[in-house]
């Protein structure tokens, strides 16, 4: 017997078609799409403020009237009639036709942004052109591909977010988690970051989170915070306790759900503009599989590499690393190392570069300015500097103004302003104490867990984990005491741009949102995102979250592992009795909801009795129910 | 499946040729034979088999409506991927059976074929339940039971163009899914209730009538205190319209969805020597009078019924304790049936329905047993709360629109609590998803005015909801 009964939406016409209203909001959200897509083509339109708004409102008010004509004459409940009927969501003509016209779009977003008009140098042209009003009043900037992404991203969620509150309108939970996200990428996704920029700080979106961040650690961006500051500092400690400290600890009071579907982006845009989708997840067991090594290997690539990339930011930072490709042409260099490579040699090498002046800064007042040797062959000015005598002009460096430092023997260093100064030896920590910091906290959590976690793990899960466990440490180790700044053979730059483009473009962009259609909503979120890994693992290990499943209710009719969309086969354990505690779950509730038993419910309960496995349903004998426990 | 050929033997020789490992065939793969056949494979591994004239795979009955709907595909209402049979060496039969012979162990199938078995689980289910209307046999008359009834419904109804109207005979859990599925195609349904609210055999009126009003705010055509006289048909032979009794009014219409019930479905079985009433008779252990020939679900009938329920079930869950109690029978540990207490759900369009323990509707209501009903001001939600009228035991609960604990309601009927004790907890037994509005203030304070109590709704405790 075929599995698919194809011929239905053939000899059937079940409940897909559009009604008058519905088909007048289609019209007028796709004449705003047009708008774009005319200006891609670079028709000049006049007035681009005005064209931009007439765009934008039309794509929101044609959203949001559609959503209106579909739900609101109708009962308060479940509104998935048809949902396997039409085209759009049953991986018809439309949703091909959507999916291909998606990817495209990323494709050129991510590749080929002059085609939407992103000039480097001069003044934009085409889309991009259009979004520049929006983007000055924001940023004070013109826009740029990203600027066009964003303000499409936080319009979709927006727009789409009132039509999930509305389907799901019965549902308070539903209700307030999407208004969480709608606010979170509206205002810590867009507005925000945005204005950060105009009043000169580091662009940062706070709710964006390493490793899902992949370049929140990157050597420039680093470079950016410490640059701006204090607030830049604060961020830099913000993104770091987010990850270590925030994070673990509201994972464990509520599951992963609080970040995954009440705040993050890609969270907000699959459970919005997604949600038709959500039913398209694959629910075999043989996906399961492959989502595990998948995921899990994605959060292997990122610590490396992140690992790498700050490893080689710290060794670039040390003035023993300065060679004759460290680009330091007419630069006046600081140093303050004392220790290692002869101070006279890491002159000699900085000359060979093409600085026009070294000089050693005295941290420490207390200590005597070191002994200058090897100085044959230096025929730069170079000298030692006491921090502790020099501390106003040190300022007026930092500012940029016109500054004269006064070496210890006398000489005087004139600094130009605006001339560009480059220092060494000034970071917090040092690569050794990083490595080690990384192996120690890999060690600690692989301890714990091979410790008291073991018996929850499953055999495959075992091996990855002893496996990946040995790969990463072999890694760190092998980098520590080879080939600094490189990572076996890769360097760390080259493994950056690599997990930029394989995980960050096609993987969350052009898979994870242009697929939609075809593979669901939460591919990126289920197959690819690290920090979802991350969660999930804190999830089933320690966390209070769980979907408690109601004694023997389950009539295992499918609604809940259908419309999960992070292709969890619910039903397997609610027709069990057993709870559902999956590292994938992201808590949208929607299983839940579906349910026409009343069989689901997420909460964050005591740890005891949290993952059971009730085999016999309650109903039965309690003898019964007592011998088949037992096991 | 290899082809087994039957061969005439004694009883005796059958016993000295037969395999050493035991052979359980099952006659039905639904939820009732599925459990048996999975507990069996558990605890023991003997051959089993599964047969089947409906379906290839195990699927989930009471999902059939979400299919027709579109919220699901055929392959979403199969609870288990099609390599766990295999996996788990359950072998599958689609056949029918047309007799058997218990002298020689044996199943005769309507293919031609046959198989022996050492113990047989009769789990056939049911059928539809008809009272011998005039025009059953015309196209378009159907119920809603099975997989073929659902392939009947996609033909006679795939749109209001062909089916603009469709007639419903009888108001329970069938006929209101019967009805919600139809909607969804826009196709104008009638709905004949021969009580004079919706179910009112199951449910106390106050509950009863809020669901009617319900089914009518969906747009359905219902009509209480109304019978079926006779269906008419076309020259085709084809359904066209239904006289009603009472009024003697013609209703037009291409489908008539016959959902008055449903009876055991087990006509192969006379001759058989198997004993039968409305169903296959079966005493507490699921023992029919045959040895080593058991039956289970909702074709089975108790000898004598247990406790309040009826001597035949038709109910996915007692099909489904029914499977794990045999389970353990089979394998040599006999269990007898003895199911703990009663519980059910269903939905009616967006109301859901839990209960617990029992809470009878008026006709059917215990001298002793007393109700206290709230329902809400918008009308989609609703309890009833039994309790003895002497000692002010718990006796039931039943709740619209409102999700409550399954293992709160149990242990409080184990306990035997007293209503007031429900109420003061009733927080604890809340199982509505997370920020719901909550009804228990309003709840108990209609029961102290009624009950002249004073009773204060204690806050939900998760050391009170676990400590089992």
């Amino acid at each position: 017997m075929n599995a698919t009964n194809n011929n239905m939406s053939l000899t059937g016409e079940p409940p897909k078609a559009l009604n008058t209203q519905q088909k007048m909001a289609t019209f007028i959200g796709l004449a705003g799409l047009a708008i774009l897509f005319l200006a891609m083509f670079n028709l000049d339109f006049p007035n681009k403020a005005i064209w931009l708004t007439v765009s934008l409102v039309s794509i929101a008010v044609g959203t949001i009237w559609f959503a209106k004509a579909a739900y609101l004459n109708k009962h308060e409940g479940i509104k998935n009639d048809g949902v396997y009927f039409k085209s759009i969501s049953s991986k018809g003509l439309w949703a091909w036709v959507l999916g291909i016209a998606m990817t495209l779009f990323y494709v050129v977003l991510y590749w080929f942004p002059a085609y939407l008009g992103l000039v480097k140098e001069g003044d934009n042209q085409g889309v991009i052109a259009l979004f520049d009003p929006l983007s000055k009043q924001l940023s004070g900037n013109p826009a740029s591909q990203w600027f066009l992404y964003g303000t499409l991203y936080t319009l979709a969620i927006l727009a789409f977010g009132i039509k999930f509150i509305w389907k799901y309108r019965h549902n308070r939970y539903e209700i307030l988690r999407t208004i969480s996200v709608m606010f979170f990428q509206l205002s810590f996704a867009f507005i925000i970051p945005e204005i950060l920029v105009r009043l000169n700080q580091p662009y940062y979106d706070l709710k964006n989170i390493w490793p899902l961040n992949y370049d929140l650690f990157a050597g420039y961006k680093i470079n950016e915070f410490l640059g701006a500051g204090n607030i830049g500092l604060i961020m830099l400690i913000f993104g770091v306790l987010s990850i270590f400290v925030i994070t673990p600890i509201l994972t464990y009071k509520f599951g992963k759900r609080w970040y995954c579907s009440w705040v993050c982006g890609c969270g907000g845009l699959a459970e919005t503009a997604g949600d038709p989708f959500r039913h398209l997840s694959d629910k075999r067991q043989s996906a399961w599989k492959v989502e595990r090594w998948v995921i899990h290997s994605v959060v292997v690539f990122v610590t490396v590499m992140t690992t790498a990339v700050v490893f080689s930011y710290l060794r670039g930072n040390e003035s023993e690393s300065i060679s004759k490709w460290s680009n330091l042409d007419d630069k006046m260099v600081v140093i303050s190392e004392p220790e290692g490579k002869p101070i006279g040699e890491r002159i000699l090498a900085a000359q060979e570069a093409g600085a026009k002046s070294v000089i050693f800064l005295l941290k420490d007042a207390s200590e005597k300015p070191p002994v200058i040797e090897k100085t044959e062959g230096i025929t730069i000015k170079y000298g030692v500097v006491s921090q502790a005598d020099n501390q106003p002009v040190l300022k007026r460096i930092e500012e940029g103004q016109d500054a004269a430092l006064t070496a210890t023997d006398g000489t005087s260093f004139i600094v130009q302003k605006g001339a560009d100064v480059k220092q060494y030896d000034n970071s917090l920590i040092s690569k050794e104490f990083f490595v080690w910091g990384v192996i120690i906290v890999l060690t600690l959590i692989f301890s714990w867990v091979m410790l008291f976690k073991r018996q929850e793990l499953a055999k495959d899960a075992k091996y990855g984990a002893i496996g990946y466990f040995a790969v990463v440490i072999s890694i760190l180790l092998f980098t520590y005491y080879s080939s600094p700044g490189k990572l076996f053979f890769f360097d760390a730059y080259q493994l950056n741009k690599a997990y930029g483009f394989v995980i960050g473009s096609i993987f969350s962009g052009v898979i994870g949102v242009g697929f939609y259609p075809i593979f669901g909503n939460r591919v990126w979120c289920r197959f690819g995102c690290p920090m979802a890994a991350i969660l999930g693992f804190q999830q089933r290990m320690l966390s209070k979250f769980r979907i408690t499943v109601n004694g023997g209710q389950c009539i295992s009719c499918g609604n809940c592992s259908t419309y999960c969309e992070m292709g969890i086969d619910v039903r397997a354990y609610a027709q069990k009795g057993e709870n559902i505690v999956r590292s994938s779950c992201v808590g949208c509730g929607i299983c839940s909801a579906v349910c026409p038993r009343g069989v689901l419910k997420l909460e964050n309960g005591p740890l005891e009795g949290r993952i059971d496995g009730n085999e016999i349903l309650l109903g039965n004998d309690v003898d019964l129910m007592t011998l088949v426990n037992r096991k | 499946m290899p082809y087994i050929k039957f061969l005439p033997l004694k009883a005796t020789e059958v016993t000295i040729t037969r395999n050493s490992m035991e052979h359980i065939v099952i006659i039905g793969n639904g939820i009732a034979g599925v459990t048996a056949a999975r507990h069996i494979r558990k605890l023991s591994d003997k051959k089993i088999t599964l047969i089947s004239a409906e379906t290839d795979h195990f699927f989930s009955r009471t999902a059939l409506m979400y299919v027709y709907m579109g919220h699901l595909r055929w392959t979403d209402i199969e609870p288990y991927e099609h390599w766990f049979w295999e996996k788990n060496r359950l072998e599958l039969k689609k056949a029918y059976v047309d007799r058997i012979d218990t002298d020689a162990k044996a199943l005769y199938f309507s293919e031609g074929d046959a198989l022996n078995y050492d113990k047989l689980i009769i789990a056939t289910g049911s059928v539809t339940n008809t009272f011998g209307w005039e025009g059953l046999e015309l196209d378009g008359v159907q119920g809603l039971v099975s997989k073929q009834d659902l392939d009947a419904l996609e033909k006679n109804a795939p749109n209001k163009e062909i089916c603009p109207s469709a007639v419903i005979v009888g108001g329970g859990l069938i006929g209101v899914e019967m009805a919600e599925m139809l909607r969804t195609r826009g196709i104008a349904v009638s709905m004949l209730v021969r009580e004079d609210a919706f179910w009112t055999n199951v449910l106390p009126n106050g509950e009863a009538e809020m669901i009617s009003r319900h089914i009518k705010s969906h747009g359905v055509d219902l009509r209480h205190n109304t019978n079926l006289d006779k269906i008419l048909g076309d020259e085709n032979g084809q359904v066209r319209a239904i006289l009603a009794k009472e009024t003697g009014e013609e209703i037009s219409c291409k489908v008539v969805g016959v959902t008055t019930g449903v009876k055991p479905n087990i006509t192969f079985l006379k001759d058989s020597g198997i004993e039968t009433d409305k169903g296959v008779l079966v005493n507490r252990k699921l023992e029919t009078n045959i040895k080593d020939i058991y039956a289970i679900g909702d074709c089975a009938q108790q000898r004598e019924p247990i406790g309040n329920r009826p001597p035949v079930e038709a109910v996915w869950y007692t099909g489904r304790m029914m499977g794990e109690a045999l389970a353990q029978t089979i394998c040599g540990n006999a269990f007898e049936y003895n199911p703990g207490h009663w519980f059910n759900s269903a939905k009616f369009f967006d109301i859901e329905y839990q209960t617990y323990g029992w809470v009878f509707s008026e006709q059917r209501r215990k001298e002793y047993e007393q109700h206290f009903h709230w329902k809400h001001e918008d009308d989609t939600k609703c309890i009833t709360i039994a309790y003895h009228k002497d000692n002010q035991k718990f006796l039931g609960i039943n709740t619209f629109g409102i999700r409550l604990r399954h293992e709160i309601m149990d242990r409080w009927l184990t306990e035997e609590r007293e209503v007031y004790y429900v109420m003061e907890y009733l927080r604890d037994a809340n199982f509505d998803p997370e920020f719901y509005d909550t009804y228990e203030a309003e709840i108990v304070s209609k029961f102290n005015s009624e009950m002249d109590t004073n009773i204060k709704p204690k806050k939900k405790n998760w050391k009170r909801i676990f400590s089992y």
